[in-house]
């Protein structure tokens, strides 16, 4: 056990907050709203510039070309933290399509996309869940048909985050409706703006809508967007879905929302009494905290894991059910906390925070939900971390 | 940066765990709940033999000179046996004791000084429990002392100092744990100068071995509840691959895999003296107390009927975790001495 840094990634460490500290008046501000605002764009080709993101892309693609540093990537990601500053872009092109690519990606599709999407010129959306295939998302039937050197696409998409932004989506699509349903899937991309595609907002319980539906009526797309081969389309997808459960749950954001808390508590009075010096609200403040301090742990152990080439087991399965738990935990304390204020949404006089604890106590729901349900995370828990037997499968008709 | 156990860490804890699996049989420990001398005496011996006592007193002292999170590793096994060792008593003895000069801690190496602990006082008070002491005597007695029993010394709190002493008249107080002795005990008397400095530091080591055992003993019964949904059939099925079960097994593997990363980093902070250290420990035996509970309920519904008889034993891990939870400070104490520690409190 040693939580020291070596010399080598201390000077690391020192340089990566130094950039950002001399740099920090390049980073885009609330006001510089729209995902393609040119301050975005300028402040995540700096980050790419100069390794803070992209960092293990080949430089042919748009990346920096770093050898893979888990211990490096965590340092940023801590910097990051620390600093204040806006992170890199991580849209679902860029965590879940880009490393698709650079696997199973034609030489074609690897020039045309992971530089562009890189530098945030061009935005993905993710075309899986559909309102009969969620959690079992094997279950896909929007139908893809075969017609010369296209696929007439026809069907539905739901849960489509940046679906009205997008210029592309990735898209899994039914194209062989006889095989047993995991082997008749493609891996299709194609532009959003193809005639026959319909994008309605799906408004959520935030009031905004953070996800849309998207609907395919003989939507002719050429069929070198495939990527690997048609009907493998299963696999292509499950090269990346494990990676994105990694992207929920992270500590460290749930180390910020807590220091958050805990400041809201100290500040905010009622009957002349800070928040924090109620004991049963600072009880549940601590009980938090003991939470906190076990995930960050978790963490930890699994940066180390990693390190080593180890799998993490257990410790890595539990992320996303505990860490989307707790978040939502958090916000749930600082609305009691905040009494009947906390029930406060829109701009106006009594308003706190911004209204975001509301809103994080709604979304992170959603999260709990999205991303593989937490009943999913226990199955997975279960089965693939203690070996537990599996849910015996109806019988195929 | 490593966080994780080194070679040697591993290598003691699977001796450990070695020794309470073939020596420490669930048998045993029902004949030592029932008061069986030559159990009891039996068990002592194989303890000592396994020359652990020594782990927190350092080289020069005679001792193996290692810090908390070995200690904790060691405790973990106890734990997770339900076994009663001395090994949690003196282990914070040898802690406190570090530093202060006293041949004690030598003897406790040697196997010559047993210690036994009393340590209650420290966040909760009652029913006219509490040590003073008036120049060379000892009046009042402690509540809950711990491992009295063949005790050459005490490690409590008297005059709200951590002091040493020897042990006097103890009434035996009756817990829901028949496994592990608790006291009523007056000192018969005060060791004189020696200095124990930082009551909190030692309070806190105590903590993180309290949770060890906890975790260990968490542990054992998460994995029995999982080995019995394996075994046991309902409806033509084995009853783990109905969810309602098996979701309940993946919830005490997601509570308890945290804490167990969370344990490991108070321990370290507290041999690194890291300034978060003793929130940190507090934290830890108050959430691991927590997690402790929410699985001795839970493995034992996961056994249905046969976790409710005494057949099984499974009270006796259920009634381990708790009692740790009451003693060296309740989940709720502890979480008020965690928010004090860090400037929380007005």
């Amino acid at each position: 056990m040693d939580l020291t840094l070596s010399p080598e990634y201390a000077a690391f460490r020192d340089q990566i907050a130094d950039t950002l500290k001399a740099n920090a008046h390049l980073a885009p501000g609330p006001e510089d709203k729209g995902l393609k605002h040119p301050k975005r764009l300028a402040w995540q080709e700096f980050l790419i510039r100069e390794g803070l993101t992209a960092r293990t892309i080949p430089t042919e693609y748009g990346g920096y070309g770093a050898e893979p540093d888990i211990l490096k990537s965590r340092i940023i990601a801590e910097e990051f933290a620390r600093s204040g500053l806006p992170r890199p872009l991580a849209g679902q092109g860029i965590s879940m399509l880009v490393p698709t690519l650079l696997e199973l990606g034609t030489p074609e599709q690897k020039e045309a996309y992971i530089e562009r999407t890189l530098k945030g010129e061009l935005i993905w959306c993710q075309g899986y869940s559909e309102p009969g295939a969620g959690s079992d998302l094997a279950a896909l039937r929007t139908r893809a048909v075969e017609d010369g050197d296209d696929f007439v696409i026809n069907g539905q998409k739901i849960w489509t985050s940046t679906a009205r932004q997008a210029d592309m989506m990735f898209c899994l699509v039914r194209t062989d409706a006889e095989a047993k349903k995991h082997h008749g899937i493609t891996y299709i991309l194609f532009p959003m703006d193809t005639p026959g595609i319909e994008v309605r907002p799906l408004v959520d319980m935030t009031g905004a809508a953070n996800f849309n539906e998207v609907f395919f009526t003989d939507v002719r797309v050429p069929k070198n967007g495939v990527v690997f081969e048609v009907n493998k389309g299963w696999q292509v997808a499950n090269a990346t879905l494990t990676h994105e459960r990694g992207m929920l749950g992270d500590p460290n954001a749930t180390k910020a929302r807590f220091v958050e808390l805990v400041e809201l508590m100290k500040t905010e009075a009622v009957n002349g009494q800070r928040l924090i010096d109620n004991p049963v609200l600072r009880d549940r403040l601590m009980a938090l905290q003991g939470e906190v301090y076990a995930m960050q742990a978790n963490g930890l152990r699994i940066t180390t894991n990693r390190l080593k080439g180890e799998s993490p087991g257990l410790s890595g399965l539990v992320v996303k059910l505990q860490g989307c738990e707790l978040n939502h935990q958090i916000a749930g304390l600082a609305i009691d906390a905040l009494g009947e204020l906390g029930i406060l949404y829109e701009e106006g006089e009594h308003l706190r925070s911004g209204g975001s604890w509301q809103w994080r106590y709604m979304y992170d729901l959603g999260l709990i939900i999205g991303g593989g349900t937490a009943q999913i995370q226990k199955n997975i828990i279960a089965e693939r971390g203690m070996g537990m037997p599996r849910e015996p499968r109806p019988a195929r008709s | 940066m490593e966080f994780g156990l080194s070679e040697d860490q591993i290598m003691l804890q699977e001796t450990v765990r070695r020794f309470v699996a073939e020596e420490v049989p669930l048998d045993l420990i029902r004949k030592v709940a029932d008061g069986d001398e030559a159990a009891i005496i039996r068990l002592e011996t194989d303890l000592g033999a396994l020359g652990l006592d020594g782990l927190l007193v350092t080289e020069a002292d005679g001792g193996s000179g290692l810090g908390v999170l070995d200690a904790l590793l060691v405790q973990e096994c106890f734990g997770y046996g339900i076994v009663p060792a001395r090994f949690l008593s003196n282990s914070v003895a040898a802690y406190a004791l570090r530093d202060t000069g006293s041949a004690l801690v030598n003897g406790i190496a040697t196997g010559e000084t047993r210690f036994g602990i009393a340590l209650n006082d420290f966040t909760s008070r009652r029913d006219g429990s509490g040590l003073l002491i008036h120049d060379d005597t000892v009046a009042g007695s402690t509540l809950m002392a711990m491992d009295v029993r063949g005790a050459t010394h005490m490690l409590c709190l008297a005059n709200d100092a951590i002091h040493t002493g020897e042990p006097g008249a103890a009434e035996p107080v009756k817990t829901i744990d028949r496994t592990r002795a608790f006291s009523k005990l007056g000192l018969a008397s005060i060791d004189k100068g020696i200095q124990i400095k930082d009551v909190d530091r030692v309070f806190a080591v105590a903590c993180v071995l309290m949770a060890a055992d906890t975790l260990g003993a968490a542990q054992c019964m998460l994995d029995k509840a999982v080995a019995y949904a394996a075994e046991r059939q309902q409806f033509g099925r084995v009853i783990g691959s109905f969810q309602a079960v098996k979701h309940l097994c993946a919830e005490m593997a997601a509570k308890l895999e945290p804490a167990r990363a969370l344990l490991w980093h108070a321990a370290h902070a507290i041999d690194v003296e890291d300034e978060e250290a003793l929130a940190m420990a507090f934290l830890a035996k108050a959430h691991i107390s927590e997690v402790g509970t929410f699985i001795a309920r839970t493995s034992t519904e996961v056994h249905g009927g046969m976790g409710f008889t005494d057949l099984v034993g499974l009270h006796y891990w259920f009634k381990r975790i708790g009692v740790n939870r009451q003693v060296m400070g309740s989940p709720m104490g502890l979480r008020e001495l965690a928010a004090r520690q860090q400037g929380l409190v007005a």
